[in-house]
């Protein structure tokens, strides 16, 4: 089932367009990445899914039914740039956007002091925020926005600010999160990161929607045919035996002395026919399918729209 | 949702010392400032002159009398000014030619140190007295200073205004002014320090970027009513507490510092039909006393100051509001700024002059005018004015708010996510159409 379905938006302002005609299904349980370039319109397709600001045209629908401002209490919201009163002790501003989110008091001090226990910072409780560092704020932050179990959460640059273990422990929770049932927004321009937790993206350039898929097939798809083929054996004759099937080759030196073969297929050949040529001729270790990198697919698809 | 944020911004602000401090502090300072200078004047001597008299007449001096602050000494004949002000003791050289006698000469005055206004009046005064008094006896008629005295009026008058329905009620205008002035100012001071709080912390959340966190969870009309209502709450409770500090004042201090004769004057204008000639205090002293003792009548002025200031900060923080929204840093506001404290000094100089003629044509309708109407109807009120043009100016000034807050939140829910750029006035109206 589909938790969010965004249909046809569209936010103009003035004369700019911030998005165009946008839509995309976030299935529910699974994360999702939401990519693109800086200033591709990212923020304002969060801001709509926030109900912060209402689209021009088109149709935000929210678990079933179109969304209203009564939603909001069902989703968390992390944004980029992000920050909390500084005068404020840290206990008391907590429950503060808890209760923004529709908690009452008790059932927010009852789970902030869990989720403060489980981050090991219930010592920071009755700290200003002043005192924290841009870290440790973080920390109180991310809680703030998954307290209250919401169904959606959004997650924009998680990572920034923070060390890597920090980051590691950031991630296993959003991942937990997932696990148990939430449906994860996650916006970021660290693609490493993306390969890591996304199951499905969309890149947005410039307010449109210009590449939406699984993570796993759109890694193989921009791979185009791309293999490497690990062996021991004379070169020279691998790669005349294997020319009619590949179209580039590489070849180069592994640490163990193994040579590894780079290739890509030609139209119509398929690896099978690359292994049958091979094996007469060489001894082949492991053949290995070669995924693009979420990198090489952001700057190919977003050159690609450009252009 | 809104009153969670109206509860955090109130708290924020009442539990710090600084509002205990000023709440409780300034009423004091206030009545320290007033009391201060008379108590310093009575309490420190006077310093003592030392004065030679150049009498040119030679009837003058004799009848000059020393006085606390001055001591008159003749000159020894033939000595010029010069050197009489050589003597260390002397501290100033009085000149009095002979043509004074004739009521219209000028007297010279010859000071080492700087003279004094109180110094010039007594000496000046003394000598018209003494020639008053010569060309008087030259007429040579009997009884002269009886019948003077005789002649002597002294006539007072008592301001009672009489209300369209018949009653009368007395009033004292002195005391009217100064109300209406100090409620003015009270506005001002009020209106523009709450009205700048509420610009300054949403600039101080934008910049934080704190605001990203909330607009998640409140939308940003709410969080812009949430805001102004929190900190209005705060100058209504400071006022209230002026009040109550105010009415305990003049119920249980005031009685305690009055001395038996006032009081016994007080409860006699109290009770009707007194003739006020009969009294030994000065009629306008005791109004003002009885009006200051009626704890209704504070409590009615407070209750108008209230409605007052909460329909004047509503509608100028939420121009305040729609501002702090639109930029950056105080800075970049200052400009924008000049919307709200233009028509707030105008506010003041109207109110001024409504207190010197609350019944003009100009103060009249800048009292309903909502932008300057707080102000100028604070001046006006405690000199009685009927009740629809209070009623009136009530009104417009609340439907004026009410559709300032509307605009503002229009500005507001664009402004608060426009970083980098100070955007102008016409950029504003633009935002305010936006969808």
């Amino acid at each position: 089932m589909d938790l969010l379905n965004i249909d046809n938006v569209t936010k103009v302002f003035g004369t700019y367009h911030a998005l165009d005609k946008v839509s995309l299904t976030v299935p529910e349980g699974k994360v999702y990445g939401l990519l693109g370039p800086n200033g591709a319109g990212k923020t304002t397709l969060i801001r709509i899914i926030n109900h912060i600001t209402a689209p021009d045209s088109g149709q935000v629908i929210f678990d079933g039914h179109k969304l209203t401002h009564a939603d909001v209490a069902h989703i968390g919201y992390l944004p980029e740039e992000r920050g909390l009163y500084k005068k404020m002790k840290v206990g008391e501003q907590a429950l503060f956007f808890a209760q923004l989110k529709g908690l009452s008091r008790a059932d927010a001090t009852r789970e902030l002091k869990r989720w403060f226990e489980h981050f090991d910072i219930s010592s920071w409780w009755n700290r200003k925020v002043s005192e924290l560092s841009k870290g440790m704020a973080q920390k109180v932050q991310f809680i703030v926005t998954v307290l209250h179990r919401p169904k959606l959460l959004i997650f924009d640059e998680p990572f920034s600010g923070f060390d890597p273990i920090n980051a590691n422990l950031l991630r296993d929770e959003i991942l937990r999160l997932a696990a148990d049932g939430a449906t994860v927004i996650f916006s970021t321009h660290n693609m490493a990161s993306v390969e890591e937790i996304c199951d499905t993206i969309t890149l947005i350039n410039k307010g449109h929607n210009i590449l939406t898929g699984d993570v796993e097939t759109l890694r193989r798809e921009f791979a185009d045919g791309r293999y490497t083929l690990t062996f021991t054996g004379d070169e020279r004759s691998l790669l005349d035996t294997l020319s009619p099937a590949v179209s580039q080759t590489d070849v180069s030196v592994g640490e163990s002395g193994d040579k590894i073969l780079d290739l890509r297929l030609a139209a119509g050949a398929s690896l099978r026919d690359v292994i049958g040529l091979a094996n007469p001729i060489v001894e082949i270790r492991s053949v290995n399918e070669k995924k693009a990198s979420m990198n090489d697919i952001f700057i190919e698809a977003v050159s690609r729209s450009n252009s | 949702m809104v009153s969670i944020i109206i509860r955090r911004e109130y708290l924020e602000r009442v539990k710090k010392k600084s509002f205990i401090f000023t709440t409780i502090l300034m009423p004091i300072l206030m009545l320290g400032l007033m009391v201060l200078p008379t108590l310093i004047m009575t309490m420190t001597e006077p310093d003592l002159r030392n004065i030679v008299v150049v009498d040119e007449t030679g009837q003058i001096y004799a009848q000059l009398k020393s006085e606390a602050n001055i001591h008159y000494s003749e000159s020894e004949v033939g000595k010029s000014v010069d050197s009489l002000l050589g003597d260390e003791d002397v501290d100033a050289v009085l000149v009095i030619p002979g043509n004074v006698m004739d009521g219209n000469g000028m007297m010279k005055l010859y000071n080492k140190n700087a003279s004094s206004l109180t110094m010039e009046t007594q000496i000046t005064s003394q000598v018209n007295d003494i020639v008053e008094q010569h060309k008087l006896s030259t007429y040579d008629i009997d009884n002269l200073s009886a019948i003077l005295d005789a002649v002597k009026s002294d006539v007072t008058l008592q301001n009672i205004r009489a209300d369209e329905d018949g009653a009368t009620s007395e009033s004292s205008t002195g005391l009217s002014y100064i109300l209406g002035i100090l409620l003015t100012f009270m506005l001002y001071i009020l209106i523009l320090l709450y009205g700048q709080m509420v610009m300054t912390s949403i600039i101080e959340e934008k910049n934080n970027r704190v605001l990203e966190l909330i607009v998640s969870s409140v939308s940003p009309t709410k969080l812009m009513l949430g805001k102004i209502c929190g900190i209005g709450l705060v100058a209504v409770t400071q006022i209230v507490l002026w009040g109550v500090l105010l009415a305990l004042a003049s119920v249980f201090v005031m009685p305690m510092v009055m001395s038996p004769q006032i009081t016994a004057d007080l409860a006699a204008i109290q009770s009707a039909g007194v003739d006020p000639a009969a009294l030994s205090t000065d009629i306008d002293l005791l109004q003002a006393l009885a009006l200051l003792g009626d704890p209704m009548y504070i409590i009615n002025l407070f209750g108008l100051l209230l409605l007052f200031l909460i329909g004047g900060f509503m509608l100028y923080a939420a121009i305040y509001a729609a501002i702090g929204s639109a930029v950056d840093n105080i800075q970049d506001a200052s400009q924008l700024q000049s919307l709200t404290i233009a028509p707030i000094i105008l506010g003041i100089i109207f109110g001024m002059s409504a207190g010197a003629d609350p019944s003009s044509t100009i103060a009249v309708w800048t009292s309903i005018i909502p932008f300057t109407s707080p102000m100028v109807m604070m001046a006006r009120v405690p000199f009685g004015i009927p009740a629809w043009e209070i009623i009136l100016s009530i009104v417009l000034l609340y439907i004026t708010f009410f559709v300032m807050v509307w605009i503002a939140a229009k500005i507001y829910r664009v402004g608060i996510f426009m970083y980098g750029k100070k955007p102008t006035v016409k950029e504003l109206v633009k935002w305010v159409k936006y969808k």
